[in-house]
């Protein structure tokens, strides 16, 4: 479709409703607006925001779409149950001010949430356009529509009003999204806030792991900014346990309640022979090197190397996969390989990540895992082995689980290798906090508001879910704050 | 050589422990330094290192006063200690620094201290005047005879695991090669013998498994399970690799960095 036709469908459908309503037929028929975004061959020689944005037209005519359904299966669908219905509808009628004020209502990271949400298995999976269509990726492109409105109010120097001081003190551990929405929260309602991060730099994972072309740090920073500007106090290179304890934050430095959203951490590696070698990355330790320390200049002021490759293998089928296999590609690998050991069905990612990541030549080798690293004799990877495998019965997460082909091992050969298998729970707060209770885990056990088993301690995010995503961690945050806000009402 | 102010890590720090720093926000590079003593009193810590990457050197560069701007931590876990009895405290070059907190700590838990300081020659020894004030016995060796003995570290330790009263406790900082055959020499004794590791890090609070060793056969991070190890279980020769993974690199670094400084000393009247 191009722009001219797209306009023109516009005015059509504006004429139309101007004489009667849109009837779900003609709702159908309009045809779901793709992102405009940066062709592959291009992008992945730059780390740019590969989706570039959809034009008011793209937006109005995809929220047309929108069947407004009576029971609005959407917000249901949504883990902080935005209004979806209601603000699709406001930007149908043109009203983008008012769709972002709806959201807000529940989600203070329109921007990011829009961006990174694995909208085909939240609201999208719900919609009945999707199911109309039999496919939630055809449903109406929320998480699309949602980023055009938190885009149009970029640079906006709105601040959120904050109450009368309250003298109260909270301690937020982790400038993730977790922390930043409750510390917005607990802002609000006026008490004195200090987020502690143990980076130089603030947004947790969403500066750390979700690279540039996903999530522009400038949306992050701008979050940031806000809190500033509410008068959030951030203290950097703080670890929380290490610098001062939890139980010091609470009892000597006068804080009366505290927030723990640290996310998850440890990265997890297979437990196969040659995870050691040089040339073998968790993924975070290459997302890290490559987002936050900026190793894509190195020799040009970044002072952290990462592996200079030419054949990369990721074994994984996530997003964090995605992003580092997207990432070897920006950083100059000739061939990358994402190994995973089901197949593209089970593939925790989000649709758009695989379908991006293909397009910029990935290569997808599934239901294939490594049975073991090989080096040379510098220690340095030079193939992996793999095994075939197979799907059986559906194991405890519903997915089928994959068997091992005995006898099919094949070499892949290669110089660099990132394990994108998952996170376990950082032992930092738990070796130093030992009032607070933990699960077999590692993580922390909290109730229906978030609080842990500590007086006046709150957690949410993946240190209490494990992995999770980032509008989890929000919802968690949001939750958390108003059970702080009004403990310390109580207190 | 610097005291650097950094009031909350020098309270909390512990013997063994570690601080991360780097000097540029934007563009440094992060690396761990195990801390060598603190002033709580004054809020400062004392930071000794070797010349030896960019970081290094630009640290090295910096004058009384300058800022670093990042100092996180104290990082690791704090030493073990307890009464072992005898032991022998082995450092090697610049590993004596990180060595100097533990040893003192252990004299105070009424240890018998026998103090091994290795050095290539006697210019690169440090801290021999504060080893001797908590030593009960103190041997030098340097790799020229230049001072002390001539031998490596490991020559008067063996001598020590063959005393009738061998030694209950070793513990070994330094260079990993020096590390690596001390553990050789104590294991025929069968002597616990704990190291201190320095592996590359990024974060160093578990997030990213570059530090990662193989103990035991096993994975383990220096940052969060460590820095401090049984010595008898680590691959050392793996560890000790992977310690020159960008080792191209950040000779590329360094020598960018000296043509800069030299530029720049042209310029400067």
């Amino acid at each position: 479709m191009t722009d001219k036709e797209r306009q023109q469908l516009l005015q059509q459908l504006l004429e139309k409703q101007k004489t009667d309503k849109l009837k779900p037929s003609d709702r159908y028929d309009i045809p779901q607006q793709d992102m405009p975004e940066q062709d592959p061959a291009v992008r992945r020689g730059n780390v740019n925001e590969v989706a570039t944005g959809y034009t008011e037209t793209h937006a109005r005519l995809e929220a047309m779409r929108c069947l407004q359904c009576k029971k609005a299966p959407c917000v249901n669908g949504c883990p902080v149950q935005i209004r979806i219905r209601d603000f699709v509808t406001a930007i149908a009628e043109g009203n983008y001010k008012e769709a972002l004020d709806i959201i807000k209502e529940n989600s203070l990271l329109p921007a990011v949430c829009g961006r990174v949400c694995p909208q085909e298995v939240q609201c999208q999976q719900t919609c009945t356009v999707g199911k109309k269509f039999k496919d939630p990726t055809k449903g109406v492109s929320i998480g699309r529509l949602e980023r055009y409105v938190a885009d149009l109010n970029k640079n906006s120097d709105s601040v959120p009003t904050v109450a009368a001081e309250t003298g109260k003190k909270i301690a937020i551990i982790g400038s993730g999204p977790g922390g930043i929405v409750t510390a917005a929260d607990v802002r609000r309602a006026g008490h004195d806030v200090t987020i502690f991060e143990a980076f130089h730099k603030p947004g947790g994972v969403m500066v750390y792991g979700i690279p540039e072309f996903r999530l522009p740090k400038a949306i992050v920073q701008e979050e940031i900014d806000t809190l500033t500007k509410m008068g959030v106090k951030i203290v950097y290179n703080f670890i929380v346990g290490r610098t001062r304890t939890l139980e010091q934050l609470l009892t000597e430095d006068g804080f009366d309640a505290a927030y723990i959203g640290v996310g998850a951490g440890l990265p997890r590696f297979m437990g196969i022979e040659g995870e050691s070698l040089i040339g073998v990355y968790s993924a975070n330790e290459y997302l890290t090197r490559a987002n936050l320390m900026k190793a894509y200049d190195f020799g040009r002021g970044a002072d952290t190397p990462i592996a200079l490759s030419k054949k990369v293998a990721v074994i994984g089928g996530g997003n964090v996969a995605m992003d580092s296999a997207r990432t070897a590609l920006r950083l100059g690998a000739e061939k990358v390989y994402l190994v995973y050991r089901r197949t593209e069905k089970e593939m925790p990612a989000r649709i758009e990540e695989v379908h991006h990541a293909k397009e910029e030549g990935i290569e997808f080798h599934i239901l294939q895992s490594p049975k073991r690293i090989i080096g040379d004799e510098n220690s340095r990877v030079v193939a992996i082995e793999c095994l075939k495998y197979e799907l059986g019965e559906p194991d405890d997460s519903g997915r089928r689980r994959p068997i091992p082909i005995e006898g099919s091992e094949f070499r892949i050969d290669l110089d660099t290798c990132i394990m994108a298998i998952g996170n376990g729970a950082n032992p930092l707060i738990r070796q130093t906090t030992p009032e607070l209770e933990f699960n077999k885990w590692g993580n922390i056990v909290v109730d229906e508001n978030c609080k842990t088993s500590m007086e006046g301690v709150y957690a949410g995010g993946d240190i209490v879910l494990g992995a999770a995503t980032v509008i989890l961690a929000m919802g968690q945050g949001r939750i958390a704050a108003a059970a702080i806000n009004e403990y310390l009402a109580k207190k | 050589m610097a005291d650097i102010e950094a009031p909350l890590v020098a309270q909390a720090r512990k013997p063994g422990q570690f601080v991360i720093i780097s000097i540029n926000n934007e563009y440094g590079e992060r690396i761990p330094l195990t801390i060598a003593g603190a002033d709580p009193e004054k809020g400062t810590i004392r930071l000794i290192w070797q010349r030896l990457g960019k970081t290094t050197a630009e640290l090295a560069d910096l004058q009384e006063g300058d800022e670093i701007t990042n100092v996180a931590g104290p990082l690791g876990l704090p030493t073990h200690l307890e009464k072992f009895g005898t032991v022998v405290c082995v450092g090697g070059g610049i590993g004596n620094a990180p060595l100097l907190p533990i040893a003192k700590a252990l004299k105070e838990e009424g240890n018998n201290i026998i103090s091994i300081l290795g050095a290539k020659n006697k210019e690169l020894l440090i801290l021999e005047e504060e080893f001797a004030q908590i030593s009960d016995e103190l041997i030098i060796t340097t790799d020229d005879g230049s001072y002390g003995r001539k031998a490596l570290v490991t020559e008067p330790l063996k001598e020590l695991c063959q005393r009738n009263a061998k030694p209950d406790q070793v513990f070994a900082i330094g260079p990993a090669i020096m590390m690596k055959f001390c553990c050789e020499v104590t294991k025929q004794f069968d002597i616990p013998t704990q190291v201190s590791l320095n592996t590359i890090m990024v974060d160093g609070t578990g997030m990213c498994g570059g530090c990662r060793i193989e103990f035991d056969n096993k994975p383990k991070f220096v940052c969060v399970d460590g820095p401090e190890f049984d010595g008898h279980k680590v691959n050392f020769d793996l560890m000790m690799k992977r310690l020159n993974a960008y080792q191209d690199q950040e000779k590329k670094a360094l020598e960018q960095y000296k043509e800069h400084q030299c530029k720049i000393e042209q310029i400067e009247p």
